[in-house]
């Protein structure tokens, strides 16, 4: 019995070293990130206001605003958005619920999850000689926006395959076995039930791409603009526009990069508000993704 | 289940069948004796393969049940003993015919005195057979009870009559095969109340879940 | 009972694959009764009851052999000329686990007729309550349509699997071992429920209970490596089985 006891006492006791060893792990990483955060608000808090938004960039750091850095990145997240989002469902669910499994199909789904990985500056690169010169998009909003989609599109397809996989097979089989026919099934049972997962990929995948710097600027954003492409809405019919699409444009990333090369100390204190901007940004989507999936994972317990 | 229930329904009333028809079969074998009623007799000879077939019917539907149905505790025990009292009533059954054709017999000879005792004991193993059997489908242990304590009187009629019958063959030897006869009917009568009786013991047994045959009655 | 049949299955065999699942096995499947399949774990049975509605099409490398007729139409369900949902839509199938949908239950019995394009309120209303209260369910749930299936017990969940099925009027009901996941009062009312329901709809179980075999069934089969070793009258099967693998199954000596 004693030697029992005394087995436990040790056991307990290396329970405990790895609890503080974990916890103080845990707590190193926590602690940077807030350092940082706690920095970064510290330099950029000055510039907060409404001025800073509804301005554009100027060669005087304390006139200079984000207006129409903030307003590229909306509306280049819209192009990707529009881009990836049905292409990366439906090919998601193609590929587990049409496609036959085979050797071709593992090929396909090995390359997807490579890709994934693949540095974002060999997408700017791709969507240079692609969308800019063999399609003659240009250096606009089109091409930003589609060079973003093709990066998160990996993520979106794994995303939604990933969904669809955690919808236990017996419910297709009671689908089936009512007489529905594969579609019947993808309708009313697949796309709904793994709605939560998709959404969830997706924001992820947008709050990576409005982020992303190299690949905008492989494909021409530029670094100084003072204007803002042509408005989607129009006063006239058919009230919508599409030339916006074919404007110059610049996004957050590329601003705050532009400002924190230069000299002057005041422009470091600009970059450093745009970043606390565009963290708000990511936080939000993140926070956004994840209620959605507290919301849908409320609904269906497998 | 229900299903179940419908059956056991039905394999009580096939029992209660059965013990109708030997009450009738003992009441008439009697009857033909004291009436020297040579049909009646002959009637019930020929009624016993009914009882017969019911005793196997009623054992092919036990093992049946048993072996689709599963059944536990008070079933299982009302279905085992059920089996058990077919085997009594059928007996009981021969012994009606054993008391018919010595009537048969009886009937051919001039009659040796009038019949007091052996319908009384009639009417009481008859009455015995009947409540043993409502006691089954009842489950009424004290009913049981009452058809063992009856038993006493039955075999003390028999008694009474041996004596009887044996002050008559020592005072005249031509009585002898007459007397032998009615001895023989009164210890069939016998017979059937002791068969009774086991029912009515089995019936307490199905009650209390306890086997108390062959031992002495607890004193209540 | 040559006369009475709803279906009935001639030399069938199966393969996943290369596996030689079902051999020759002929059976057939008396109208509005209870046929069980028994047998050891891997002997064919759920393979078997899986043809009926052509569940195997599902998945890739099935094939079959022979055929499984069903009347009065005289039409082999089995053949590739028939389209599979075809036969889904008059055969219907209870699962092993509950599996109800993660909606509410009202659109899990209506999902069938759905699918069927039935869309008019008043038709979906008359008929999900008639499968409910087919499935001894009605009384139970009847203000709570809305609510999500999940929210039920596991023996309720089951009985809405099984109105789900009944929604379609189908002509066969296939229940794949439909109790092995409840407890045992849950279990006493599904069968009592199949006893009711087999004077509507032929009804096929297979079930690694031999006992619940017994109690419900009117004809048993059993099967063993994939072959029928005999097939018979329940009460003959349990009382005088002809076959000493039978008798060898049934008496507990293997399996």
């Amino acid at each position: 019995m004693e030697d029992i006891k005394k087995r436990i006492r040790i056991t307990k006791f290396l329970d405990y070293i790895f609890a503080i060893v974990g916890l103080l792990s845990t707590l190193v990483g926590l602690v940077l990130l807030f350092t940082l955060f706690i920095d970064l608000f510290i330099d950029g808090a000055p510039r907060l206001s409404y001025k800073f938004m509804a301005s554009f960039p100027s060669r005087f750091p304390e006139e200079a605003g984000i207006l129409s850095a903030w307003v590229g990145t909306f509306l280049v997240m819209l192009v990707t958005a529009f881009a990836a989002i049905p292409l990366g469902i439906a090919a998601g669910i193609y590929l587990e619920e049409y496609a036959k499994k085979n050797w071709l199909t593992n090929i396909i789904e090995i390359n997807i999850s490579n890709l994934a990985g693949v540095p974002s500056i060999v997408y700017g690169l791709l969507a240079l000689g692609l969308f800019v010169y063999f399609f003659k998009f240009g250096e606009s909003i089109l091409t930003g926006g589609l060079t973003l989609a093709l990066l998160i599109l990996p993520m979106v397809i794994i995303a939604t395959r990933e969904a669809i996989r955690a919808i236990p097979n017996s419910i297709r089989e009671a689908s089936y076995a009512l007489g529905a026919t594969k579609w019947q099934t993808v309708q009313w049972h697949i796309i709904p039930y793994s709605t939560g997962g998709i959404l969830t990929g997706i924001i992820i995948g947008l709050s990576r791409a409005i982020g992303e710097t190299a690949p905008i600027i492989t494909v021409g954003a530029l670094t100084f603009i003072a204007f803002l492409p042509s408005s989607p809405i129009t006063s006239e019919f058919p009230f919508m526009s599409f030339k916006w699409l074919s404007d110059p444009f610049t996004v957050m990333p590329i601003q705050m990069f532009n400002w924190v090369s230069r000299p002057q100390a005041g422009f470091h204190v600009n970059a450093a508000a745009a970043g606390i901007i565009l963290l708000l940004m990511t936080l939000l989507m993140n926070g956004f993704a994840i209620y959605i999936r507290y919301k849908f994972r409320k609904r269906i317990k497998w | 289940m229900a299903i179940f229930d419908e059956e056991l329904m039905r394999l009580k009333e096939m029992i209660l069948k059965m013990g109708a028809m030997v009450e009738s079969s003992i009441k008439d074998s009697v009857k033909a004796l004291v009436e020297r009623n040579d049909g009646m007799a002959k009637t019930v000879i020929e009624k016993d393969h009914q009882i017969n077939a019911l005793d196997v019917q009623i054992d092919e539907e036990c093992i049946r049940l048993i072996a689709l149905m599963q059944p536990k505790a008070g079933d299982l025990r009302f279905i085992t003993t059920a089996m058990k009292i077919t085997t009594d009533l059928e007996r009981m059954g021969d012994m009606a015919v054993n008391i018919a054709g010595r009537a048969l017999e009886l009937n051919k000879e001039p009659i040796l005195k009038p019949y007091i005792d052996i319908p009384h004991m009639s009417q009481i193993s008859q009455g015995m057979t009947r409540d043993a059997l409502d006691a089954l489908v009842n489950r009424d242990k004290k009913l049981a009870m009452d058809v063992i304590m009856r038993d006493d009187e039955v075999d003390d009629l028999k008694y009474g009559i041996f004596e009887e019958l044996i002050s008559y063959m020592v005072r005249d030897p031509n009585t002898v095969s007459r007397a032998m006869k009615i001895s023989f009917v009164a210890q069939y009568l016998e017979r059937i109340a002791d068969h009774a009786t086991n029912i009515a013991e089995m019936v307490i047994y199905l009650v209390e879940g306890k086997i108390i045959r062959h031992m002495a009655l607890p004193e209540e | 009972m040559s006369n009475n049949l709803k279906s009935e299955s001639r030399k069938l065999n199966f393969f996943y694959g290369n596996v030689h699942a079902l051999k020759n096995v002929s059976m057939p499947i008396e109208l509005n009764k209870v046929t069980a399949l028994i047998g050891p774990s891997g002997c064919g049975k759920t393979t078997y009851l899986r043809c009926f509605n052509r569940m195997h099409d599902l998945y890739p490398h099935n094939r079959y052999e022979g055929e499984i007729i069903l009347y009065p139409d005289n039409i082999n369900i089995i053949s590739s000329g028939i389209d599979p949902i075809e036969v889904r839509m008059r055969i219907s199938m209870v699962f092993q686990k509950p599996n109800p949908f993660p909606k509410s239950i009202y659109e899990n019995v209506a999902y069938g007729l759905r699918v069927r394009g039935v869309n008019n309120r008043k038709i979906l209303a008359e008929k999900v309550e008639k499968s409910l209260r087919g499935a001894a369910l009605w009384d139970e749930i009847k203000d709570r349509l809305d609510k999500p299936a999940f929210d039920l017990s596991g023996g309720q969940q089951q009985r809405l699997c099984i109105a789900r099925a009944l929604a379609t009027d189908p002509e066969i009901l296939l229940f794949d071992e439909p109790t092995s996941a409840l407890d045992p009062i849950a279990t006493s009312k599904i069968e009592e429920l199949i006893i009711e329901l087999k004077k509507k709809v032929t009804i096929l179980i297979v079930t690694h209970n031999m006992q619940q075999a017994a109690r419900i069934s009117d004809w048993t089969g059993f099967m063993m490596l994939g072959e029928l070793i005999e097939f018979d009258r329940t009460d003959k099967i349990f009382t005088a089985p002809s076959e000493k693998l039978t008798e060898d199954y049934i008496t507990g000596r293997f399996g």
